[in-house]
């Protein structure tokens, strides 16, 4: 697309462009020497402050342990949230409107509300209200749940519209009971569709178990931006490395979902095009 | 037949998750101590916890009859003590933990096991700030859920806490904004200010001029009348066969005069 | 209900505060988005390599993670200071972190709008002469202006949601200030929070309709 928006530049227009793109980079070179040094000029390139990263035990009791609390965290709840919306985007599409309108409300509620205060309100009002132990994991699972759930029922309910009429009109015509032709006509196909905009509904997911944070879970950014600064007083340099962590792992999963995306492309099981993930923004 | 295979690869991955968060065996002793408060419970980079707190609580669990692998170190931070034990997701806490009369309606508390008070850390060099009255005009952190930047907003009114107070995640992350001087000085507890400054001998200066007593116990359950009495007589013991002393002395470093007498027990 | 009624005024303070962060976080993140979007779109490949990377390291990094470093390290490194006032300049660095987070995905909201303009429409307007400045401001962006409105309205709402990780490094909006009520009036956490959800519908939902009504009536007829 961007390439039909400008002719290709002739022998004037190669060297205007060779200049600017000097001038570009340029700045951008002026705009990194200047962080650089600040950075330098603060002490964050002591060796002192990134040596720790070399430790191994370092990895080993405190990065590591918060990474696999934010993975399970987010492997617990993505485990609930799947099925949570599976029924609650099918329930939408129920005939009986005593199933769907409920369910509807349930799924706009939840996507209207942030997801922090789901996570406070699990802390405080399952001890406050129900007498319930709720730990700062259990609070993080619930919100993520009942968050990311009603997001994917969306999904879920936008597969199976997204899918001929003719299909289910042709299953019943067959004699296939209602529940047989979501079961083995309209899933089958809807979950082709909507694989990579779950997936991509999932890398959210991971990214929002940050918010544990907020509420001392011990995940990875705990162990990043508390724990390692109170041993080392290194907070920047040690934020940046969880950074990294974090962003290797969504470009991972970002891959296992475009890996899905091509797949079901190329499978020739239903016609219908996946459909769109929604807007995947993350609040972690 | 496709909604198969992927309900197969959940239930595996479920069960893959359950291995994860299984939990250790009931007989576990679980203690709440910080894991972000050098000199009083810090977690290391051997995974434990090491400060004075966890000293007391490694003592007094000895005493309880659980030796130091039955022990389960559970972080607590200042805004989640209470929910800890009344929830009874901890058996004990020791994380700074003040006694005062409001905590005292939701849980119960043995000791004090140490006084201090609130004081001021400011930077080596900057001078101006001789006690509280001298925060009046300056900027302080102090941290989310902690009572002591409350008791400077009682003290200097809504106001100043717009101008002059940042509640952050923690004392820890107040460090770096005192050193870069966005703020001037970071107000909590004399032991948790020593415990920072200990760690950079001769970057800050602790003002010295507490306005506040702080006795640090042993929260427990509300009402648990017989495991107070035990852990009272645990403190009671630790105060007079040396170990205290020695506790104080390995945590404090250059501050660990400030501590030389071990408090009176409040029974009750 | 009574926690509601006696701290009025106090909830009423705290989500004018996340209006405000709203509005003020969007307003940047719309500019920052549309200049990085820009940049994608040009014939300069530094300039596409740098809005790519920033694009890539902020979608991929958790929202709370970029404004911890926001309140933590603009300040102490980059010496960035909005104000005198503790609070006003918090207000700031967090509405820094929430609009750098937010144009990265108003970027990809506006690139994709971009595309929905069939090739036709630019081809034709490079037949016709015009320049790429004049290609964009009269033919592609009109067009992708209006297939962008949908998304940039559930943008807005996720930035008005996403305002409450302010919290972590103590700006005192909505969530925070439900959370210090949960603390004093632990028999009324169910009102409390019931109140504050339904006062982040009065929110959010309308802003879904508005921008909803507006995307359908702009809707490019093709």
């Amino acid at each position: 697309m961007s390439s039909v928006l400008y002719d290709t530049p002739g022998p004037r227009g190669i060297l205007r462009n060779r200049i600017l793109t000097f001038v570009f980079a340029a700045a951008v070179i002026v705009a990194a020497w200047f962080v650089y040094l600040k950075f330098d000029e603060k002490g964050q390139f002591d060796a002192a402050l990134w040596e720790p990263f070399l430790q191994a035990d370092v990895w080993v009791n405190l990065i590591i342990p918060g990474l696999l609390n934010t993975l399970s965290a987010a492997a617990v709840a993505t485990l609930i949230a799947v099925p949570f919306g599976f029924v609650f985007g099918i329930a939408r599409l129920s005939e009986h409107r005593w199933i769907r309108v409920p369910a509807g409300a349930v799924v706009e509620f939840f996507r209207a509300i942030p997801l922090l205060i789901m996570i406070f309100f699990a802390q405080y009002g399952g001890s406050a209200v129900l007498g319930l132990t709720v730990t700062s994991f259990t609070a993080v699972v619930f919100g993520l749940v009942l968050y990311n759930g009603s997001v994917l029922a969306e999904i879920v309910r936008a597969g199976i519209q997204s899918l001929p009429r003719g299909q289910s009109e042709a299953a019943l015509a067959v004699g296939l009971r209602k529940g047989q032709v979501m079961r083995l006509i309209l899933l089958p196909q809807a979950v082709t569709v909507m694989m990579p905009a779950i997936v991509s509904q999932l890398i959210v997911l991971l990214k929002d178990t940050a918010l544990g944070f907020i509420v001392a879970f011990e995940d990875l950014l705990n162990a990043g931006a508390r724990i390692l600064p109170a041993n080392f007083r290194n907070l920047i340099p040690a934020v940046i490395v969880v950074a990294i962590i974090y962003i290797f792992i969504n470009v991972l999963v970002g891959l296992v979902a475009n890996w899905l995306e091509r797949r079901s492309r190329r499978s020739r099981k239903t016609t219908v095009k996946p459909i769109e993930a929604p807007q995947s923004v993350g609040v972690g | 037949m496709r909604v198969r295979r992927i309900g197969a690869l959940l239930l595996t991955a479920a069960a893959l998750a359950a291995s994860l968060t299984a939990c250790g065996g009931d007989d576990k002793f679980v203690i709440g101590v910080k894991f972000d408060q050098p000199g009083l419970g810090l977690k290391g980079t051997d995974g434990k916890p090491t400060g004075f707190d966890v000293d007391v609580a490694k003592y007094i669990a000895k005493e309880l009859g659980y030796s130091e692998d039955k022990i389960e170190w559970k972080e607590t931070v200042s805004a989640n003590r209470e929910p800890f034990i009344q929830q009874g997701q901890v058996d004990m806490v020791l994380a700074t933990y003040s006694i005062t009369d409001a905590r005292k309606e939701l849980v119960s508390f043995a000791g004090p096991y140490l006084v201090t008070g609130q004081d001021i850390l400011t930077r080596a060099d900057d001078t101006t700030i001789a006690d509280v009255e001298g925060l009046s005009a300056k900027k302080v952190c102090g941290a989310q859920g902690s009572s002591s930047p409350k008791r400077l907003v009682d003290k200097f009114g809504e106001p100043w806490k717009g101008q002059y107070l940042t509640e952050q995640q923690g004392y820890g992350a107040c460090l770096p904004l005192l050193e870069q001087s966005q703020v001037d000085a970071i107000s909590t507890d004399a032991t948790i200010l020593a415990g920072f400054a200990a760690q950079q001998p001769g970057k800050f200066r602790l003002v010295g001029k507490p306005f506040s007593e702080e006795k640090y116990g042993v929260g427990l359950k509300k009402d648990d009348k017989e495991t107070r009495d035990k852990v009272n007589a645990a403190i009671e013991k630790m105060f007079g066969d040396g170990s205290w002393k020695k506790a104080v002395d390995a945590n404090f470093g250059e501050f660990a005069t400030a501590f030389a007498t071990p408090p009176a027990l409040e029974k009750y | 209900m009574g926690a509601l009624v006696e701290e009025f005024p106090v909830i009423l303070g705290a989500f004018w505060l996340t209006v405000r962060l709203t509005l003020a976080s969007a307003v940047v993140a719309l500019v920052l988005g549309t200049v990085l979007a820009a940049m994608k779109v040009s014939p300069f490949g530094v300039l596409r390599g740098v809005a790519t990377a920033y694009v890539n390291t902020l979608r991929n990094t958790p929202l709370t993670l970029v404004i911890v470093f926001c309140g933590l390290g603009l300040g102490t490194v980059l010496d960035v200071s909005f104000s005198e006032s503790l609070s006003t300049n918090y207000l700031w660095l967090s509405i820094i972190g929430l609009s750098a987070y937010t144009a990265a995905f108003v970027c990809e909201a506006i690139r994709s709008g971009i595309n929905t303009v069939p090739v036709g429409q630019a081809e034709a307007a490079r037949a016709l002469g015009l320049t790429f400045t004049q290609n964009l401001r009269f033919v592609v962006l009109p067009q992708a202006f209006r297939a962008i409105i949908a998304p940039l309205g559930s943008l807005l709402i996720a930035l008005t949601k996403n305002t409450t990780v302010a919290a972590a490094i103590g700006v005192g909006e909505a969530s925070l200030t439900m959370k210090s009520m949960f603390e004093q009036h632990q028999d009324s956490v169910v009102a409390i929070f019931f109140g504050f959800a339904l006062a982040f519908l009065v929110l959010t939902l309308p802003t879904g309709l508005a921008f909803g009504w507006l995307s359908r009536r702009l809707k490019v007829a093709r």
